[in-house]
């Protein structure tokens, strides 16, 4: 399945600056694991390292949470929309 | 028949308008026309008490359209003194109050701006010790803080004295925003668990942010608390609003209670204020 992720600003400089990136994957897990090939170090940002979404990044499918729907088992179709979403505190 | 008989005359709630001086009516007379405000709304929104949690990016332009709106009475707290480098985003502060507490310099502008309203500064750095006290006073709450401490503290003290508030976030040319109404929809927690470990956000030296980007989140705030207070439109509640700049685009996610909640779930852990140690500014 390919579908286009969104980056948030703080990851930009592992996507060489890109807001939008397209990767592949059945479900969220592959589809970090897949990102992660292509720009290395990406999934230690999203995930601890027992590999479980850290507690302050949310994973969204189509303006979906994923903890409410399978987690990082979400599976993805063709043309799915994925945004990854930090905490952000600057005011 | 006096020109301000006539003006009563187009405006609606008329009982309403007479308990509104004709300074009022003139004043606040472009947005009394709107059906959706009249002279009920107005009196609402002078009878309103909004306390505004920083007086930097966010609270400058939030506090300005509150002020300006009529909200009778603004709380501002702020720990901090003017620094020039404030005064490209931080809209309420001048180059003449350099130095000056920002509640200070914030209350000046927003009295001249608006002699009609209260405006009441908390020079004073929030914790778990004061926090509760000084939002008892507030109908709704602006949180235009800086930094991940003072973020998880107001979320927690606004669930656990079940006070609406809104919430933004800003960096660099990204923006969030959701307004939380404790139990009817998520609270902070709900979407963020836990704030950040140090060294997984930015360094202080690599954030940044552009001022406009501020000025949208904050004026955004602004329109949530005028909506609640008129009890009109449909707030940001379980919508985190994400806004990025350099695309120019606004997407809404939705977000839900979380029954694992640490605050506001089933079986809360967060039953006492938390003062997380600061580690960072991301002004
Ligand atoms: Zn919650």
């Amino acid at each position: 399945m390919k579908v286009k992720v969104r980056i948030p600003n703080v990851l930009q400089k592992l996507t060489e600056g890109k807001i939008e990136v397209y990767a592949t994957g059945q479900d969220i897990k592959e589809l970090i694991d897949n990102l992660d090939k292509e720009y290395p170090g990406i999934k230690g940002r999203i995930c601890d390292e027992s590999g479980n979404l850290r507690r302050f990044i949310n994973v969204f499918v189509n303006e979906q949470d994923i903890r409410f729907l399978d987690g990082d088992k979400t599976q993805l179709k063709d043309g799915d929309e994925v945004s990854i979403i930090p905490a952000i505190a600057g005011g | 028949m006096s020109c301000f008989a006539v003006k009563r005359g187009f405006l609606n709630g008329v009982k309403d308008m007479e308990r509104l001086t004709e300074e009022q009516i003139e004043r606040y007379s472009r947005q009394i026309i709107l059906p959706e405000i009249g002279g009920v709304g107005q009196r609402k929104l002078l009878e309103t008490r909004v306390l505004v949690i920083g007086c930097g990016g966010l609270g400058s332009p939030c506090a300005f359209y509150l002020a300006g709106a009529g909200v009778g009475k603004i709380g501002l707290v702020d720990s901090d003194a003017v620094e020039l480098n404030n005064l490209q985003r931080q809209i309420l502060h001048f180059t003449h109050n350099l130095g000056q507490p920002k509640v200070d310099s914030a209350k000046e502008k927003l009295q001249a701006l608006n002699p009609d309203i209260e405006v009441v500064p908390y020079h004073l750095r929030l914790t778990s010790e004061n926090i509760r006290e000084v939002i008892e006073d507030y109908d709704f709450v602006v949180d235009g803080s800086d930094n991940f401490p003072t973020r998880y503290l107001v979320n927690d003290a606004c669930v656990l004295s079940n006070k609406p508030f809104c919430h933004a976030g800003i960096l660099r040319f990204d923006g969030q925003v959701i307004t939380i109404i404790p139990l009817q929809g998520p609270c902070y927690r709900c979407l963020f668990p836990e704030p950040p470990p140090p060294g997984m956000v930015p360094s202080c030296q690599e954030a940044g942010i552009l001022g406009a980007v501020a000025g949208v989140l904050g004026v955004i705030q602004a329109t949530e608390v005028l909506k609640f207070a008129l009890g009109k439109g449909e707030l940001l509640i379980g919508k985190l609003l994400v806004f990025n700049a350099l695309e120019m685009s606004f997407r809404k996610l939705t977000i839900q209670r979380n029954k694992q909640c640490p605050v506001c779930g089933d079986r809360p852990t967060v039953t006492e204020l938390i003062d997380y140690e600061e580690f960072c500014n991301l002004i």
